[in-house]
């Protein structure tokens, strides 16, 4: 058997693990319900939301098949803005190019508004081994940051948290800060992040963000965020720093007001986010505040790969995290056992493309396919099929286990024999109704633990359907 | 409602393997109901499975093969009726694309695809059924299954019927558009996933106060069957052309026979 393909592979040990998380699972109750709720609601009120949705797809695919024509308008329009633009091919590269301008600027401290691409090329590890620190500033990456996490949602990094858990993690890092007591109300957990954080953003030297869009027609960087924490970190800092996977890149403000409009209502069910900022370069003469360099670092990591393949809608991702709200395989085991800073339906179709199958052989295969991810998806990818076409090329690699691979031959080899399939199926058919008929079902089927572990098997009546059926058209002749 | 439906059309009943296996009654059910409806039905002998393991599992060569035999086996007829959203749905929305690199195949497989229906929406649709006249006294939940929902577009079609049964109250469940954890496969290889699903339907299920579940996927029913069976809970599961056959008097799924 191939060994990604056992029993106790990262995924199901972490999976049974958080199955078995009394706090993880109150957590993960609130979000799914309350996330995919509110995009209901919001999606209800706009008529024209299915319309937007699929001008939405249009966008994302118009600029995946001109890329390059975009990505070099935007370059071009950042340095005209006064910016910089950096190209990274991989993780490391985009580390190493960040790194770099933070020893330039002799940065001590960073700090970070949310950026997933951050999280996906491990940037914090990085400058954190070149001796500067970092500070999360989104409050639920802060809050993960504090424990020593990683994030479990691409757009609630801490949603796997309960209140509790987080009063407790204030109460132990914040009180050398000087906060002696427990904070337990919602507003009060809010104020408390703040104020520390405020004492960080005064300190800082450089700022990272990501970027939600990237306007071409203009070289503008969007970022929507419900705290305003990306604003801090891009115009407080002496340098700012944007992280953006290339196919962030749009090509005008009119696309940016359609995808804008699905964004905020599939991610969190608002109209908009508290927050959307437009930065286009460096502080300019006449400017009051700003930062004084203006770095933009596109990175590919994976994608341009993807370009050509089976996996080219996956690039027209927002990172709306809606596929996650509807997943009920993410709500019940939340985003760790993924292992990587994609959960959920997209990232099971993105982590193996990026990090292969060897440790992530389940995430595909761990979905009933029920394609409620795909139907809220705003750009419209067929994320189940994708997850499917990941299996397909599972099994013609054989990574998918040898004793399912030899049951399902079996089963199909029966199944195009129908005449000897009836036969056979006659003994197991009368079997299984002999042992259950009594209660109705039977307790345990050693063929399939896996099912009788935790539901009965209905006993079947005595015969099946097709030889009752042959049985009556003989009588009636 | 279609006006140009021939006056006898010829149905080739799909039983599909669960059916045929496990719950013959809704095969039987349903070939009722067809036949009440107006249609000419067969079944025929060279039936087995739509390919679904093999097709979710990744196995493209076996789901080939299988939808050759089915496709051959049911050439000859006006319809042909499933009921099973998910089995009908593999027929309707993926065979063609399994022959999307073989001409003949592919028209073929479209062809099939156009004359198959999942049994509700063919009644509703089709033969233009939109009540029956039987009894059933309970409180009636219906199980929305994903692949019927989502690829046939399956909601208002059985809600249609089972609102015409008399003493039937229907009930809705909060998160009826929520997969029950079944997923075929699924079901056995993340058990541990699967019962956490299933078990927030069952939850589910005992809010709305519903004395009975019903569906049209056999495989969804079994799967809060079992889990209602092994949790010691008494909610009657039938699948849902029992009901409109007006066979809801029978044991329910998982239950003891007389």
């Amino acid at each position: 058997m191939n060994p990604a393909a056992g029993v106790n592979t990262a995924f199901r040990r972490k999976a049974r693990q958080a199955l078995a998380d009394p706090a993880l699972r109150q957590a993960m109750s609130r979000a799914g319900g309350g996330f995919a709720g509110a995009r209901r609601e919001a999606a209800g009120a706009l008529p024209e939301f299915d319309t937007l949705c699929d001008a939405a797809r249009d966008i994302k695919d118009h600029v995946l098949s001109h890329l390059d024509l975009y990505l070099e308008t935007y370059e071009r329009q950042t340095v005209e803005n006064g910016g910089q633009v950096h190209w990274a091919s991989t993780a490391e590269e985009a580390c190493a190019i960040i790194s770099r301008i933070c020893q330039r600027a002799d940065a001590r401290l960073v700090v970070k508004g949310k950026s997933m691409v951050s999280e996906e090329i491990g940037l914090n590890e990085v400058l954190e081994k070149n001796g500067i620190q970092v500070a999360e500033t989104d409050l639920g990456e802060y809050i993960i940051q504090l424990a020593g996490e990683t994030p479990s949602h691409i757009i609630a990094p801490a949603i796997h948290k309960t209140r509790d858990q987080i009063t407790e993690l204030f109460y132990q890092h914040h009180r050398e800060l000087g906060y002696g007591e427990r904070v337990t109300r919602r507003d009060a957990i809010v104020d408390e992040a703040r104020s520390v954080l405020r004492s960080v953003f005064s300190r800082a030297d450089v700022g990272i963000t990501g970027a939600n869009f990237l306007v071409a027609e203009t070289g503008a960087n969007v970022i929507v965020t419900n705290e305003g924490n990306g604003d801090l970190t891009s115009c407080l800092p002496r340098v700012q720093i944007i992280t953006a996977g290339i196919e962030k890149v749009i090509p005008s403000l009119d696309d940016l007001s359609v995808l804008l409009r699905v964004l905020g209502r599939s991610a969190t069910g608002q109209e908009m986010s508290a927050y959307t900022t437009l930065y286009s370069g460096p502080r300019r003469e006449a400017d009051e505040e700003g930062p004084e360099e203006y770095h933009v670092v596109l990175v590919d990591n994976g994608r341009s790969a993807m370009l050509a393949g089976d996996y080219r809608s996956m690039l027209r991702c927002i990172r709306c995290g809606a596929c996650l709200n509807h997943c009920p395989v993410y709500s019940a085991v939340g985003g760790h056992p993924y292992g990587w800073v994609y959960p959920g339906p997209m990232g099971s179709v993105l982590t193996p493309l990026v990090k292969g199958f060897d440790t992530s052989f389940d995430l595909p295969n761990a979905c009933t396919l029920n394609g409620r991810c795909s139907a809220v998806c705003p750009v419209r990818i067929p994320l189940s099929d994708l997850l499917r076409q990941h299996r397909v090329e599972q099994y013609r690699k054989r990574l998918y286990p040898l004793a399912g691979r030899v049951a399902l031959s079996a089963w199909s080899w029966l199944a195009r024999r129908p005449r000897l399939y009836q036969g056979v199926m006659a003994l197991p058919v009368w079997v299984m109704h002999r042992l259950g008929r009594q209660h109705g079902g039977l307790k345990r089927l050693l063929a399939i633990p896996g099912w009788t572990s935790s539901r009965d098997m209905p006993a079947p009546e005595s015969r099946t359907f097709l030889s009752q059926w042959q049985t009556r058209r003989e009588q009636d002749q | 409602m279609p006006t140009d439906r021939p006056s006898r059309s010829r149905v080739g009943f799909f039983a599909t393997c669960l059916v045929d296996i496990m719950r013959p009654r809704v095969g039987f059910a349903s070939v009722e109901l067809l036949e009440q409806a107006g249609c000419v039905v067969d079944v025929p002998r060279n039936q087995s499975c739509c390919g679904q393991p093999a097709y979710n599992n990744g196995d493209e060569a076996n789901s080939v093969a299988i939808a050759r035999q089915v496709i051959q086996a049911f050439e000859n007829f006006d319809y042909v009726v499933l009921p099973s959203g998910s089995c009908a749905a593999m027929i309707i929305d993926h065979y063609p694309r399994l022959f999307r690199n073989e001409l003949g195949w592919l028209a073929r497989s479209r062809d099939l695809s156009a004359r198959t229906w999942e049994l509700t929406r063919f009644l509703v649709e089709v033969m233009g059924l939109d009540s029956v006249d039987v009894r059933y006294e309970g409180l009636c939940a219906y199980h929305d299954s994903c692949s019927g929902l989502r690829e046939l577009c399956i909601r208002k079609q059985p809600r249609k019927l089972l609102s015409s049964v008399k003493d039937l109250t229907i009930v809705e469940l909060q998160d009826r558009d929520v997969c029950c954890g079944f997923g075929g496969t699924f079901s056995i290889k993340y058990p541990e996933i699967s019962e956490r699903m299933v078990s927030n339907k069952v939850a589910d299920l005992e809010r709305s106060d519903a004395d009975t579940l019903t569906g049209g996927d056999l495989g969804c029913l079994l799967n809060i069957a079992g889990r209602l069976s092994r949790q010691g809970k008494v909610v009657k599961v039938l699948h849902i052309a029992e009901i409109l056959a007006g066979m809801g008097e029978n044991p329910g799924i998982g239950e003891a026979g007389p």
